[in-house]
């Protein structure tokens, strides 16, 4: 993408709150080869791209309300590596993000204020993202926020949403706040909010794109994208991780690294037998990579197992070492070896059998034939005597 | 023309003949149950350079092609009207059920994992780009076509009584008023995969000769199953007749001579034009393995239609060899495009095993034996010396 300098955006954009004010400073060109990569990231028709672009150039931006309860920021870091579209062309020409502990402008009591207007005003349209877990011990004292639990804050908020999204493994399942021995009783969002549909980013952090593509399918659809039974997005987290992997065959060839550093490891083969959870883990990290540098930027690609974190139960559940349970198919015991024969030849058997039938079928004409114009040759001329 | 002309041949069973037949079945059976205990390559010389053996081909390609007499008869009887041929209807149709309930049971014994084959017809895992998905899809709903098609001869030989018992009347009633229906689908269906076991093999790509290699197969392919069908009317009907001293239908066949010698006439002219066209006319005269099967297809194919077309047509003899000619000329040119003339490369051969052969050989005997039980238990021939209506 063009690096795009102050005066040029000041010279292209002449009406900032117009078409061109609401492209940040992109050509069109860009704008719509952008939303049209949304549409493929979703598995959406090319022709998706439009409709995507039309969503997030709409004249009232939609609001965002982005609350933090137990977490690390680590979502929000992910969020801020995003370069297509950059978190500023998303939080400033895409959505409005009317209040993030991170990132809004102002703090303390002008952000609450500004966070309560703006849930009033737009009840029933905002869009509700939480990252982090949310204690439920104590009446949930172990999290305050602006002097109030946070889980009330999240209920709060929740009755106005339009939809919600959790972001992180710790608001889609509890992360590492819920490992035992869980000190806080901390819980996920959609357990805290029973009865409500929760879309789940689980990821530690989440790749950006997961979030981005979702919160667009939302302005452009209204609905949230299909979800799995976790209620995950499915374009991301259809797949096992090890389907897509690209170590996968050496998986199924019964190449693995053995310890970190050994032959195996430093050749790049399979990671399994180190205790990569990918063949039980459900994201589509093999397929997009992190940080906008190419393929291969995701921990099995740079020689470290996937520890499972999109998955409840195995990702700060299962020791990093633990074999993964597969959930497709397990490796043969045995491989074929290099010199395999490539075919037998004719046995003297074989040869046997095409010969008998051989002679079998020219003996069996030569007798069907036997006689056989001598008894109804004259009957068959007599009959075949054209009667048309 | 009334359904009681056709009548069971009646006689003994059990001949001498059964009993040959059902020898080479039991040795087939015991081979049968090698491959499911002990796996494929405990019998099939099999492999994956030459992942498609004998028995897809000789029982498969092959064996529908056999089958397709009725395909071939429905199309002449019902949608071009020539109610002339009705008499080899059934038997035709026989052929026909049983070339491909066998061969439906020939792939389940050369699927490597038969127990997945239920997928197939769960619409969540279909493929309907894949060319055989549609010929299993196809053959399946064939094979409950022409058992369809074929229920009336068990109809009508059921005592009354119990066709009263458990209302068959009705069935039958309702079959004969509809019929119609699985007739359209019989011939349909057919033209659908006999099409398709051509178009598999565009993904040959270079592993085939040029010989063989067009985008012309389907068309080749379906003209050469129609042309089978009736080689394979003429051939079962001859036989019958003489086994069994049944009135003989040569006459009938003179006619159909002319349907079948345009078929060739059009076969052959396509399939030299095309090769001539391609510019790939000097590999069928090269004098190699590849050209030479080439030629022996043609000669075999030119046999019967020059026979067809002269006066010798009246001959039974003449027809015998003309029907003997065709079905030798069709097999080999499937055989050839399926195996003969494939070069995976790499260095794989193939030459089937001696049990994966005596599978082969115990389905067609199967096959015959059926065919012969069937012919004497069920109305299937045609008794009459009157055969116009």
């Amino acid at each position: 993408m063009n690096v795009v300098s102050d005066t040029d955006l000041d010279r292209a954009v002449q009406n900032p709150d117009g078409y061109e004010g609401s492209l940040g400073g992109l050509t069109r060109r860009q704008f719509l080869t952008y939303c049209t990569g949304v549409a493929a990231t979703l598995g959406l028709s090319s022709l998706m791209g439009s409709r995507i672009a039309a969503a997030a150039t709409a004249a009232t931006r939609p609001p965002v309300i982005w609350l933090s309860a137990q977490e690390c920021t680590g979502c929000t870091e992910s969020l801020l590596r995003a370069y297509h579209p950059t978190l500023e062309t998303l939080i400033l020409d895409m959505i409005s993000l009317d209040y993030h502990e991170a990132l809004c402008a102002g703090a303390g009591h002008q952000a609450e204020a500004y966070k309560a207007k703006s849930m009033k005003e737009n009840r029933g349209k905002y869009i509700l993202v939480v990252d982090g877990s949310i204690p439920t011990k104590d009446g949930g004292v172990y999290c305050m926020v602006a002097g109030k639990p946070i889980l009330e804050t999240v209920r709060e908020a929740a009755e106005g949403a339009a939809a919600m999204i959790a972001i992180g493994s710790c608001a889609s399942w509890g992360g590492i706040p819920s490992s035992d021995p869980n000190p806080t009783e901390a819980r996920s969002v959609h357990e805290v909010l029973p009865g409500k549909t929760v879309i789940n980013i689980p990821g530690c952090p989440p790749n950006p794109y997961n979030f981005l593509s979702t919160v667009l399918y939302l302005l452009t659809f209204g609905k949230p994208p299909a979800l799995d039974v976790q209620n995950r997005p499915k374009f991301a987290y259809g797949r096992l991780i090890h389907e897509n992997c690209e170590r996968r065959p050496h998986f199924d060839a019964g190449r693995f690294a053995l310890e970190y550093g050994d032959f195996g490891h430093r050749q790049g083969w399979c990671l399994y037998k180190l205790g990569c959870k990918g063949p039980e883990t459900h994201a589509n990290c093999p397929a997009i990579g992190f940080g906008d540098v190419g393929e291969g930027n995701w921990p099995v690609g740079i020689g470290h197992p996937c520890f499972g974190c999109t998955e409840q139960g195995v990702g700060f559940t299962k020791p990093l070492h633990a074999l993964a349970k597969v959930k497709t198919f397990t490796p043969p015991t045995a491989f074929p070896t290099v010199n395999a024969p490539k075919g037998k030849g004719v046995s003297p058997a074989a040869a046997a059998v095409v010969a008998g039938v051989a002679g079998l079928g020219v003996g069996a004409v030569a007798m069907a034939l036997h006689g056989m114009d001598k008894k109804d040759g004259p009957a068959a001329s007599d009959h075949d005597t054209p009667q048309q | 023309m009334s359904e009681t002309a056709h009548r069971p041949l009646g006689g003994k069973v059990v001949t001498k003949p059964f009993l040959i037949l059902g020898f080479f079945l039991l040795v087939a059976a015991y081979y049968i149950l090698r491959r499911f205990l002990f796996g494929m390559g405990d019998v099939s010389n099999m492999s994956n350079g030459y992942p498609i053996g004998t028995w897809v081909v000789l029982d498969v390609v092959i064996g529908t092609a056999f089958g397709c007499g009725g395909f071939a008869m429905a199309l002449l009887v019902y949608i071009f009207n020539r109610n002339v041929y009705h008499p080899l209807m059934r038997p035709a149709l026989l052929g026909g059920v049983f070339g491909y309930t066998l061969a439906g049971l020939a792939v389940m014994i050369d699927l490597g994992r038969y127990w997945n084959a239920f997928n197939l017809l769960l619409p969540w895992y279909a493929q309907p780009n894949s060319v055989i998905f549609e010929v299993a899809l196809c053959v399946m709903a064939y094979i409950t076509v022409l058992w369809i098609e074929f229920w009336p001869a068990f109809l009508e030989r059921m005592p009354p009584a119990f066709k009263k018992r458990f209302n068959l009347d009705k069935l039958q009633a309702f079959l004969k008023r509809y019929m119609y229906v699985f007739v359209g689908l019989g011939v349909l269906l057919p033209t659908m995969h006999q099409s398709s076991l051509g178009s598999v093999l565009l993904i040959m790509g270079s592993k085939l000769s040029p010989l063989w290699y067009t985008i012309w197969l389907p068309l080749l392919y379906l003209m050469s199953a129609l042309a089978m069908g009736y080689g394979v009317v003429m051939l079962e009907a001859t036989l019958v007749n003489r086994a069994f001293k049944t009135p003989s239908e040569a006459r009938l066949f003179a006619r159909l001579a002319w349907v079948v010698a345009g078929l060739l006439a059009g076969f052959l002219l396509l399939r030299w034009g095309d090769l001539a066209y391609r510019g790939y006319l000097g590999l069928a005269f090269a004098g190699d393995w590849d050209g030479n099967l080439f030629l022996i297809e043609t000669v075999l194919f030119l046999v019967p239609l020059f026979v067809l077309v002269s006066h010798r047509r009246v001959s039974q003899r003449w027809q015998f060899l003309a029907a003997i000619s065709l079905l030798a000329g069709g097999s080999l040119y499937r055989l050839n495009s399926y195996l003969m003339a494939v070069r995976p490369g790499n260095g794989w051969t193939y030459f089937p095993s001696a049990p994966e052969l005596m599978i082969t050989i115990g389905v067609v005997c199967l096959e015959i034996m059926l065919y012969l039980l069937f012919i004497k238990t069920l109305p299937v021939l045609h008794g009459a010396h009157q055969v116009q209506p």
